[in-house]
């Protein structure tokens, strides 16, 4: 027989936790096909699933067009308000989508997590993964209304393109993580996330300006990550002020800081995940 | 000799209930708990329990290479919980186990199948859960759409298939597993009969040939003594016996005896719990007698209560009788007949008459299983049991020294053209 040398023992887990990175490697296959049915869920319809992808942050950028940049007359740093408010909204959505998606991972998946067992980390981070495709959608209409409004993006801003998703990833995935543990013991926090989550879009620059905010507070927003992300994908692609360094800083350190955070804290309570459920 | 496949040293598992008795809390009541926990204490009281429970104590045993063990026990004895230890869907409280190779659980039918995708994808799906890789999978593809029968269907999103066909899906997945320990739980339970018989069938063959490690949980005591040639039996979290599966199995009956001797209204072994309580059954003839004979028609009386106000719509009672192997003998279902009432009142007490029944003299039992809307809402198997005894006047039929082979007679004639 192949897999006599196997051997597996099993004991009280307690005490310090280890990410077992070798594990999660063993389960890349499943990781893979999380993220496969997700996909083939989302885009069964796949013209629908398209039309979709476009539709949504499309209609968004038109409705607060209207009534924030033109009936509201809130400042875009001096760009048209479409590109200025799209080009936040691409990666809002991307982290809004995943931090909820990802959030809500081991409440959805409860059926599969009490009857067979995998690495739980699986689930958060398929459903951050997924939603990039939609960023990937989402980012061809920036193009387009880069085209329209004769904008060239600086070199700089699209070599900062990866690196900003990475960013946005590593905070929903962390934050979506700490999020999904705690909601599987307090069935209650999946009620209040939309909550959370409007009230942290209302605090992060996406509709108006970071430059609205006197600079000498800016670092306490820049504590939301998504903060200097997003200023800096508007400046490095629309060029409405140069990058500022210190605040994506700032927020790239939070990011890493959360998706530490939040993994450990997933890896921790793990192991109760199957009897509360 | 060789090292055991499964060592299982003095494992036990604690469960905490917390004081809404869900696994689960809310924030809302942690939260307003911390409030009043300062007032609490001022008043002297004492801080709100958390109730433990042992669903494990103690288990230890070892299982050889290649053998195929069952796992037997009333409801609620632990099995579903030392199968999830063993498949490291849930950690210990103590204790230790080793597993010296590759270890599948096949705990339910199914998991993970996404109505949305059709029969191809499922497989794949699922097998991937299942923990076989992709590369196998594909290898299999064609043995498994076979084994499952529904190949002019794999393109078709599974939400349109019937429960049977997704049954044989899942099923055919599973059986192509190559773990070197299987671990089964009561998933034999569904499906029809004689898909069952092949997908034993198929165990059996793995075990056989492939020399594979099976744990097999089951109420089907014919299932279980096919296939193992040893069991354990669980009680309340700890093992009573492991031997010789014939006498595991004469011990577990005997023991289900005893438990149909407990008022209905306190079992606690209920297969399901829901919004409506049976409570207290009991059987005698048409004519009223306690004492049951061969040929009797009989009537069942089941006293029961609900949560509703208003009569319950869409009622299917079943009523079953069971041999003492555990074998489904006679079914009085409201479903199969027309001469039967669906709504039943919120709580009281219900009868079913039958015509007459030529049981051969014995012990049998009676499982109940109460549903609304298609959900069982209430099930006790083995509510209670009855003896026939023998009756040669009413017993149609003339008595031969082994006419007992079987449980139940019906008129018949045998003839030939001339
Ligand atoms: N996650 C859980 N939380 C609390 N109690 C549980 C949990 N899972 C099982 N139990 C309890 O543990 C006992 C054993 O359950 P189980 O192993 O499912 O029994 P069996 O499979 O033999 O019917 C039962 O009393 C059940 O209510
Ligand atoms: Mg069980």
């Amino acid at each position: 027989m192949s897999n006599t040398n196997i051997s597996i023992t099993i004991k009280p887990r307690s005490g310090w936790v280890s990410l077992n990175l070798r594990e999660l490697w063993l389960y890349k296959e499943l990781f893979y096909i999380f993220a496969w049915r997700d996909i083939k869920v989302r885009y069964k319809q796949t013209v629908i699933g398209i039309l979709w992808a476009f539709f949504q942050p499309i209609s968004t950028m038109i409705i607060f067009s209207v009534f924030f940049g033109g009936l509201a007359k809130i400042p875009s740093d001096g760009i048209p308000y479409p590109i200025f408010v799209y080009s936040g909204l691409l990666y809002w959505n991307y982290f809004s989508i995943s931090l909820g998606g990802s959030s809500n991972s081991l409440v959805a998946n409860e059926a599969v997590i009490k009857k067979i067992y995998f690495p739980r980390l699986l689930l958060p981070l398929s459903t951050t993964i997924t939603p990039i495709i939609d960023f990937g959608i989402a980012i061809l209409v920036l193009f387009g209304l880069m085209v329209y409004y004769h904008f060239t993006p600086t070199l700089l801003g699209i070599i900062l393109i990866p690196v900003l998703v990475l960013l946005s990833f590593l905070s929903a995935s962390g934050l979506g993580s700490l999020l999904a543990a705690i909601n599987v013991r307090f069935r209650d926090v999946r009620e209040v996330l939309p909550f959370f989550i409007q009230i942290l879009f209302f605090v992060t620059p996406v509709i108006y300006p970071s430059t609205l905010v006197p600079d000498k507070y800016q670092w306490i927003l820049a504590l939301n990550p998504m903060v200097g992300i997003i200023d800096a994908a508007r400046a490095g692609i629309v060029g409405d002020k140069p990058i500022n360094f210190q605040l994506l800083l700032i927020s790239a350190i939070i990011a890493v800081v959360l998706f530490i955070v939040g993994i450990f804290y997933f890896k921790k309570t793990e192991k109760i995940f199957a009897d509360v459920s | 000799m060789e090292n055991p496949i499964i060592e299982v040293k003095k494992l036990s598992k604690k469960f905490i209930l917390a004081h809404n008795r869900l696994p689960y809390e809310t924030f809302r009541d942690t939260v307003t708990n911390l409030v009043k926990k300062p007032i609490r204490m001022l008043r002297g009281e004492k801080k709100l329990k958390k109730e433990e429970f042992w669903a494990l104590k103690d288990v230890s045993f070892e299982i050889q290479k290649g053998e195929a063990i069952g796992l037997i026990g009333p409801n609620g004895s632990g099995k579903s919980t030392l199968l999830k230890l063993l498949s490291q869907i849930t950690a210990p409280t103590e204790g230790e186990i080793i597993l010296r190779g590759k270890v599948a659980s096949l705990l339910e039918v199914g998991t993970g199948f996404h109505p949305e995708l059709t029969g191809r994808e499922n497989i794949f799906l699922n097998g991937a859960i299942l923990g076989m890789t992709k590369k196998e999978i594909a290898q299999k593809f064609r043995s498994i759409a076979q084994f499952s029968g529904v190949e002019k269907f794999l393109d078709t999103p599974i939400k349109r298939y019937s429960s049977g066909m997704n049954v044989r899906l899942a099923f055919s997945v599973a059986a192509h597993m190559e773990p070197d320990i299987l671990i089964v739980d009561e998933v034999l339970a569904v499906g029809d009969a004689e898909f069952q018989k092949k997908c034993l069938g198929k165990m059996d063959e793995v075990t056989k040939e492939a020399g594979r490690t099976v744990i097999l949980v089951s109420h089907n005591m014919e299932a279980i003594k096919k296939l193992c040639k040893r069991c354990i039996l669980l009680k309340e979290g700890k093992i009573v016996m492991f031997d010789q599966t014939s006498k595991v199995v004469d011990t577990y009956l005997q023991g289900a005896q005893f438990a149909t001797q407990q008022p209905l209204r306190q079992r606690r072994d209920r297969i399901s719990k829901g919004r409506v309580t049976m409570t207290d059954i009991a059987v005698t003839t048409l004519s009223g007698k306690t004492e049951i004979e061969s040929g009797d028609a009989l009537r069942f009386w089941v006293k029961y209560e609900s949560i509703f106000t208003k009569p319950i719509q869409n009622v299917r009672m079943v009523i079953m009788i069971v041999n003492d192997d555990l074998q489904n003998i006679l079914w009085f279902d409201n479903e199969v007949s027309e001469h039967t009432i669906t709504e039943f009142s919120p709580n009281g007490e219900f009868l079913c008459e039958t015509g007459p029944l030529n049981l051969v003299p014995g012990r049998y039992f009676i499982n109940l299983n109460f549903h609304i809307d298609g959900a069982s809402e209430d099930s006790v198997l083995m509510a209670a049991s009855f003896e026939v005894k023998e009756n040669l006047q009413k017993f149609e039929f003339q008595k031969s020294a082994d006419y007992k082979v079987a449980n139940f007679i019906a008129p018949f004639r045998y003839s030939q053209e001339k």
